[in-house]
C-alpha cells in the first residue's frame, strides 16, 4: 500500500527480492477489520475452527485448479477456475482469522505456504486426485452441498468475523453447488455412457464422506458456544439435498453416509496431501524471503 | 450511503473525502465508479487526521481488491488527505443489489447487461433448484429478449456470457449474487 500506485508497489526494492506476482501482498485479507474476540470463545478453538474452514477451502481449490487447461470445455475450465477463486477468497479470510485468533499474528502466507501436511486440518475429502469429470462433478456436489449447509448455519456466528465470512460465503457455494447439480443431472440423465461413468464417480467418492459429519473436539466446543457448527447436525440436510440430486440423475442413491471418525481435521490425511502441498509450497519454500 | 453527522467544516471534509473515494474506478468494470459498484460503505475523518475509507469485496476472492484499495488511497491523497486508511467492512455482504440505478444504467451504455434482482435468501437452508430458473436478460445492445446463455462463467466471477438472437452479437452479463 505503500506504492505510489500498484505497479510502483510491485516494482519497490524488497532487499533484494523482487514481488513475484501481481496482485497479492498487498493488503491482508482482513485490513481494518475489528478482530475482537467473542465473550467466552476461546482463542485457540476459534483459530483452529477457522484454519479447518480455510483449510477446506484452499485444498479444495487447488485440486480444481488442475482442471485449467485440462478441461473439457473452455466454458468448464473457467467455471471450475471462478469457484476455485472463490474458495481461494474463503481461505485466505480464514486463515488470516485464524492468525489474529491465536495471538501469533501469522498471516495468511504462514499457514498456506510454511505448514507440513501434518498441521493441515481439511477433511480428507478435499485432497483427493481429481480424477475424471464425473468424479470432479461428484466431490463439488458433495463438498459445496455440505459447505454451503455449514455456513448457511455460521452465518449466525457469534463471532461477528466469521459471521461476515459465511454470510459472503453463502451467495458463492449456492452458486458452486447449482453448477455440481446441473452437471450431475446432465450426465446422470445423459446417455448409458455419461450415467456409467457417474455411478462410477459416486461409488468411488461415497465411502469418503462418513468423515464431514464427524465432530471434532473444537467444533463442539465452538459450537456449545454458538460460534460454530457441529458437522453432525447438517447430516440430515446434506443427505435430503444428495439423494434429491441423484434420484433425480437416475443415479442409484448410495444410502446413508458411512460412519467415519475425524480424520484430517486431526492431521491425519491420505497420502495424496504431501505432493498437493510440494507443488502449493514450492515457490514459497524455494524463495522464503521473498515478498509475496 | 453519506451520513453527515456535525455541520460546518467537518461535514464538509468529510464529504469532500467520500467525494474523493467514490470516484475512484473499478479496475474490471472501468465505466463503473466504487460509489456505482456500491462497495464503498463508509468514510469517516478520525480525530487524529486519519481519513478512514471502508470498502467492501464483492467476491471473497475478487483479485480487484488489493488494486482498488492502492487507487483509493492515491485518490484520498490527491485530495488533500495526508495520513489514509482503507479497511474491509464484511458485512452486510455484498451482492449485486448494492450496484446503484446509475452503475446499471453506465453498464447498459457500455454493451453489459446489468443484473436482475439477486436471489432472495429465506432464513434456512438455500432451497435446491433442479431446474433452470434464471432470468434471461435483454441485449443491451440492440434491446430484444431473445437471447441466450453461452456460459455461466465469463472473464471475471460478476460476469456470464451470453449471446442475442436478434443482433447475433454476444454480450456479457453481470450475474446476480
Amino acid at each position: 500500500m505503500s506504492g505510489e500506485n500498484i505497479f510502483t508497489g510491485l516494482t519497490e526494492e524488497h532487499g533484494g527480492d523482487a514481488r513475484w506476482a501481481f496482485g497479492t501482498g498487498f493488503t491482508e485479507a482482513l485490513a481494518g477489520v475489528d478482530t475482537t474476540l467473542p465473550e467466552g470463545v476461546d482463542g485457540a478453538d476459534l483459530a483452529a475452527y477457522c484454519q479447518m474452514l480455510g483449510d477446506d477451502a484452499l485444498i479444495q481449490s487447488q485440486r480444481l485448479i488442475h482442471w485449467v487447461t485440462d478441461a473439457p470445455e473452455l466454458e468448464e475450465e473457467v467455471a471450475l477456475a471462478n469457484i476455485a477463486l472463490d474458495l481461494l477468497g474463503q481461505a485466505r479470510l480464514l486463515l488470516a482469522r485464524a492468525g489474529q485468533a491465536d495471538g501469533t499474528g501469522r498471516d495468511e502466507d504462514a499457514f498456506a505456504y510454511r505448514r507440513p501436511a501434518a498441521e493441515f486440518r481439511n477433511v480428507c475429502l478435499t485432497e483427493i486426485p481429481r480424477g475424471d469429470f464425473a468424479r470432479c462433478v461428484t466431490t463439488l456436489l458433495v463438498l459445496s452441498t455440505w459447505r454451503l449447509a455449514l455456513f448457511t448455519r455460521l452465518a449466525d456466528s457469534r463471532d461477528p468475523v466469521l459471521a461476515a465470512i459465511a454470510a459472503k460465503g453463502v451467495n458463492e457455494l449456492a452458486y458452486h453447488r447449482e453448477y455440481a447439480v446441473s452437471w450431475a443431472l446432465r450426465l446422470g440423465d445423459g446417455t448409458p455412457y455419461s450415467n456409467e461413468r457417474m455411478r462410477e464417480a459416486v461409488a468411488d467418492v461415497w465411502p469418503r464422506t462418513g468423515e464431514l459429519f464427524a465432530t471434532h473436539p473444537v467444533e463442539a466446543a465452538l459450537a456449545d458456544r454458538g460460534a460454530g457448527v457441529d458437522p453432525a447436525s447438517v447430516r440430515e440436510e446434506v443427505r435430503g439435498v444428495l439423494d434429491q440430486v441423484l434420484t433425480t440423475a437416475t443415479l442409484p442413491a448410495p444410502g446413508d453416509f458411512p460412519e467415519a471418525g475425524v480424520a484430517g481435521r486431526d492431521g491425519r490425511h491420505t497420502g495424496e496431501l504431501a505432493p498437493l502441498l510440494e507443488e502449493l509450497q514450492r515457490v514459497a519454500r524455494e524463495h522464503p524471503e521473498a515478498t509475496w | 450511503m453519506v451520513t453527515t453527522t456535525g455541520t460546518g467544516r467537518d461535514a464538509d471534509t468529510r464529504r469532500r473525502l467520500w467525494a474523493a473515494a467514490a470516484a475512484v474506478t473499478d479496475p474490471e468494470l472501468p465505466m463503473l465508479t466504487l460509489a456505482d459498484l456500491g462497495i464503498l460503505r463508509e468514510v469517516e475523518v478520525e480525530e487524529d487526521g486519519t481519513a478512514a475509507v471502508w470498502i467492501t469485496p464483492t467476491y471473497s476472492g475478487c483479485p480487484a481488491l488489493a488494486e482498488m484499495r492502492v487507487d483509493v488511497d492515491r485518490a484520498v491523497r490527491a485530495a488533500g488527505f495526508g495520513k489514509v486508511e482503507v479497511r474491509t467492512a464484511l458485512s452486510p455482504a455484498w451482492t449485486t443489489d448494492w450496484i446503484t440505478d446509475e452503475g446499471r444504467r453506465k453498464l447498459s451504455e457500455h454493451g453489459i447487461s446489468p443484473p436482475g434482482g439477486a436471489p432472495r435468501r429465506p432464513a434456512g437452508p438455500v432451497p435446491l433448484t433442479l431446474m433452470p430458473t434464471r432470468t434471461v436478460p435483454r441485449c443491451p445492445l440492440c434491446g430484444a429478449a431473445d437471447t441466450e446463455e453461452l456460459s455461466r462463467f465469463g472473464a471475471t466471477s460478476c460476469k456470464s456470457l451470453h449471446r442475442c438472437r436478434t443482433c447475433l452479437e454476444p454480450f456479457e452479463h453481470v450475474k446476480e449474487i
